[in-house]
């Protein structure tokens, strides 16, 4: 009973037919051997897995290594001049004090650091000075030392800034008996070891270090270099450096007092870094296979499956058709974004009340407990890090552990729902990808006469919204086959190309919120829902998240605006008044995450609602973005408005869209070998979707 | 805390659980489901597929740790899992052993 023997990542998360792919690879059995095989995903292990083996330059046995994981922020400036004796000073905002030696600057073998006990302290060697005064956790220090290698002489003194606490300064000095030369690389955060390898990480903020020796008198800014990897130096020596592993920026500093909240309009309240020993950009493997997709490859949902000892290992890749390669008709565009945001998602194997809000045990499978046995692949937006403060960024660069057709029935899993009624309609699709969106923009929908989404396209960014509506505004069709979609702002970072940052400012369901202050993005984006910052889905898609619950699905029930003229096609062939009272997630097609019109937030006057969902149970909750204060009667069996409409209407340049409003909806396309009215509803609305017919939209008086 | 309000001789209320552990509950059910879940003596409960179609129970574990599993029964769906879980709650509620016909 183990989790999978090997893990991998991929250089990106889709690719072309013909594209030379490199996969990064790490064996975690001992003998260091592992199989191959680049396959295509055509149903996931719920309801049952179907892939096929695509003949490719990788199939086969292979030799591998372990490859260690560089886990943790810091800073770093390479060069430095010749340095005599030092005197350095700093703000920390130590975050996790007493929970092991975390270097705040290592100049060579000198170490400013929080000692194991959580206090300030100046290290050269095995020697240690300490003031053997715990730093107090989210607070402002200042921290100074001196120290002289000539005479091995050292100082360090910490000191709390004015306040009610019962904090005071401390101070000890010393001299250490084989004092170290200071001498680059210069860390912030965090210590080179004789191996090269950077350990001693400290988690918190760190703000204004500067260092003097001689004529040199380096003061790093952090204010400065936000949304970047640079760190500046002041001084005329220009000693510049960079961050590694994206430590979070446009935090609030010490300066900040509730006056500023956009960090630029005064960055000074912003010139501090937080680090984190747990935070990752890139875990820098060394390339393991590399090979070239087929040319004729069709376009679809692909891994790479990684096999030693264990369950395999599924490395995710959308494969989409070259930019002018011909096209079909319709598109599926995989969430990679919201991929990514959920990407090794741990919070649920953590101790907490999780089934209050899930109406059941958490599940897991042994993928995610060789997860939970590998801290150093890095967390999802949805855990929080070691200090509590909230994963906000996720990369790429990285095993992610969730684009996999097995484990839990949600995102990727249940996506290839859609794949696989597509292939069993015999529907011509071609897949693409949030991120291709996010790079090409409108230019990647255009050719489609219509795009389908996935079950939950929950994080979007500016670019992506904005292509969408280009997209419809062009007189595209639009199906939005989920629920809770376009709901939370994600950025994505010049700096950090193979990450998205996320702030979950003001309110949402959510979980963790972002800190006072720190609802910028280190883009200068205002971060959140999207209906907070003037976008909400309804706008767009005609519903909005309204409620969640994950113990079981219920129906649809249709409405008199199913009847209308307009809505005929959707009905085509269908008699039942009921909608969907069957599938593979909880029994329903209205479940997990719903949506609902809602006139007040931008859902179009003329969409029909012709079908709603009803008969919820007690786990589904209002979100709590429509409760001002708290309240009863918010769950399913008590509250109207918990329930998830199928929405329908026309745009103005001839396109339309559609919409379920619920994750589960997809799990119910295949029941009873697809002779269903779910499979049947969805069929006559892509028939009508790719008829170049124009829709027209309905008169009304004045028009 | 809120005091336990499971009580032993509410077998009904379990059995209406086992035949229904997903979806609407009574709301005495409810309750006594509310009061499990939020219970710190018996909260920490997680099922962990160990191949398709068969499940261990788990305890999640503090600090980053991955669960520890009770490997020693194994169930061969979800809703077997959860009646397990129930037996195991209402044991450390009541006192009692869940016995129903």
């Amino acid at each position: 009973m183990k989790g999978p023997g090997v893990v991998g990542y991929l250089d990106a998360l889709y690719a072309y037919p013909g594209d030379e792919v490199t996969v990064r690879v790490s064996v975690l059995d001992a003998g260091g051997r592992y199989r191959a095989e680049l396959v295509r995903l055509l149903c996931g292990e719920t309801p049952g897995l179907k892939e096929e083996v695509v003949p490719s330059g990788i199939s086969g046995e292979h030799a591998g290594e372990l490859q260690p994981v560089p886990i943790g922020s810091y800073a770093v400036v390479e060069m430095l001049p010749p340095l005599g004796a030092v005197e350095l000073s700093l703000l920390v905002w130590p975050t996790l004090p007493g929970r092991g030696v975390q270097a705040l600057i290592t100049v060579g073998g000198l170490r400013l650091l929080i000692d194991a006990a959580g206090a300030a302290a100046l290290a050269s060697g095995g020697e240690t000075i300490s003031t053997a005064r715990p730093l107090r956790s989210r607070a402002w220090h200042r921290i100074e030392a001196r120290y002289d290698p000539a005479t091995g002489d050292a100082w360090v003194r910490s000191a709390p800034p004015p306040g009610i606490h019962d904090d005071v300064a401390a101070e000890a000095s010393g001299r250490f008996t084989k004092p170290a030369k200071p001498a680059a690389p210069l860390l912030f955060a965090a210590r080179r070891d004789e191996n090269g390898a950077v350990v001693e990480h400290f988690s918190g903020k760190i703000e204004a270090p500067s260092l003097r020796s001689g004529t040199v008198a380096a003061e790093w800014d952090f204010a400065r270099g936000i949304g970047t990897t640079a760190i500046e130096d002041r001084s005329p020596l220009k000693l510049n450096g960079r961050t590694v592993n994206a430590p979070k920026r446009a935090v609030t500093g010490s300066k900040w007092d509730g006056s500023v909240h956009d960090w630029r309009r005064d960055p000074s309240h912003y010139a501090a870094i937080h680090f984190h020993a747990d935070d990752l950009y890139d875990a820098c493997w060394k390339p393991s296979l590399r090979f070239r997709l087929p040319a004729e490859l069709r376009s679809g949902f692909y891994a790479v499956r990684l096999q030693a000892s264990g369950p395999p290992f599924y490395v995710g890749l959308i494969v989409s058709p070259k930019p002018g390669a011909a096209r079909a008709k319709l598109a599926v565009l995989a969430s990679t974004v919201t991929y990514l945001a959920y990407a090794n998602y741990r919070r649920r194997m953590l101790p907490g009340p999780f089934e209050l809000s899930m109406g059941h045990l958490p599940t897991a499978d042994m993928t995610d407990v060789l997860l939970a046995e590998h801290p150093e692949y890095g967390s999802s937006t949805y855990d929080t890090h070691r200090d509590g403060f909230g994963v906000g960024h996720a990369s790429t660069r990285r095993p992610l552990f969730n684009m996999r057709p097995t484990g839990r029935y949600w995102n990727f899993a249940m996506d290839l729902c859609l794949v696989d009624w597509l292939e069993a309609q015999g529907i011509a699709y071609d897949v693409i990808s949030d991120h291709e969106m996010q790079a090409r923009g409108v230019d990647l929908l255009a050719p489609y006469r219509a795009v389908m989404s996935v079950s939950h396209p929950e994080y979007y960014s500016l670019e992506m919204l904005q292509a969408i509506e280009a997209y419809l505004g062009r007189g595209g069709r639009f199906m939005y086959m989920g629920g809770n979609g376009f709901y939370w702002r994600v950025s994505f970072d010049p700096a950090h190309p193979d990450m998205i940052e996320l702030r979950r400012a003001e309110d949402g369901t959510r979980a963790w919120a972002e800190q006072p202050g720190q609802y910028y993005h280190s883009t200068g984006e205002y971060g959140g829902l999207w209906r907070r910052i003037g976008r909400p889905p309804n706008a767009l898609m005609g519903i909005g998240f309204i409620a969640q619950g994950f113990d079981a699905g219920s129906y649809y029930r249709r409405t008199a605006a199913s009847r209308d003229p307009r809505a005929a096609f959707i009905f085509s062939g269908i008699e039942d008044e009921i909608i969907g009272d069957f599938g593979s997630s909880g029994g329903g097609a209205a479940g997990l995450e719903i949506d609902c019109y809602d006139a007040a937030l931008g859902s179009p006057p003329h969409a029909l609602t012709v079908a709603s969902s009803e008969n919820h149970s007690q786990a589904f909750l209002l979100v709590n973005e429509e409760i001002l204060s708290n309240t009863r009667g918010v769950d399913g069996t008590l509250n109207s408005r918990v329930k998830a409409d199928m929405v329908f209407f026309e745009t103005q340049a001839g396109g339309a869209v559609f919409s379920t409003g619920s994750i589960a909806y997809v799990a119910s396309l295949a029941h009873d070998d697809y002779r269903n009215n779910v499979s049947r509803l969805t069929r006559n609305v892509v028939e009508r979707f790719l008829d170049p017919a124009p829709f027209t939209l309905p008169k009304r008086q004045g028009r | 805390m809120a005091a336990s309000n499971v009580d032993p001789k509410r077998l009904d209320l379990a059995a209406e659980f086992r035949a229904r552990p997903f979806g609407r509950h009574s709301l005495e059910l409810q309750a006594i489901l509310d009061t499990m879940r939020r219970a710190e003596n018996c909260q920490n409960l997680i099922l962990v597929s160990i191949a398709p179609g068969r499940w261990v129970l788990g305890e999640r574990q503090p600090d980053f740790q991955p669960p520890r599993l009770f490997e020693e029964e194994v169930f061969t769906s979800l809703e077997a899992g959860e009646w397990a879980a129930f037996g195991r709650r209402w044991r450390a509620l009541t006192g009692e052993e869940l016995k129903l016909p």
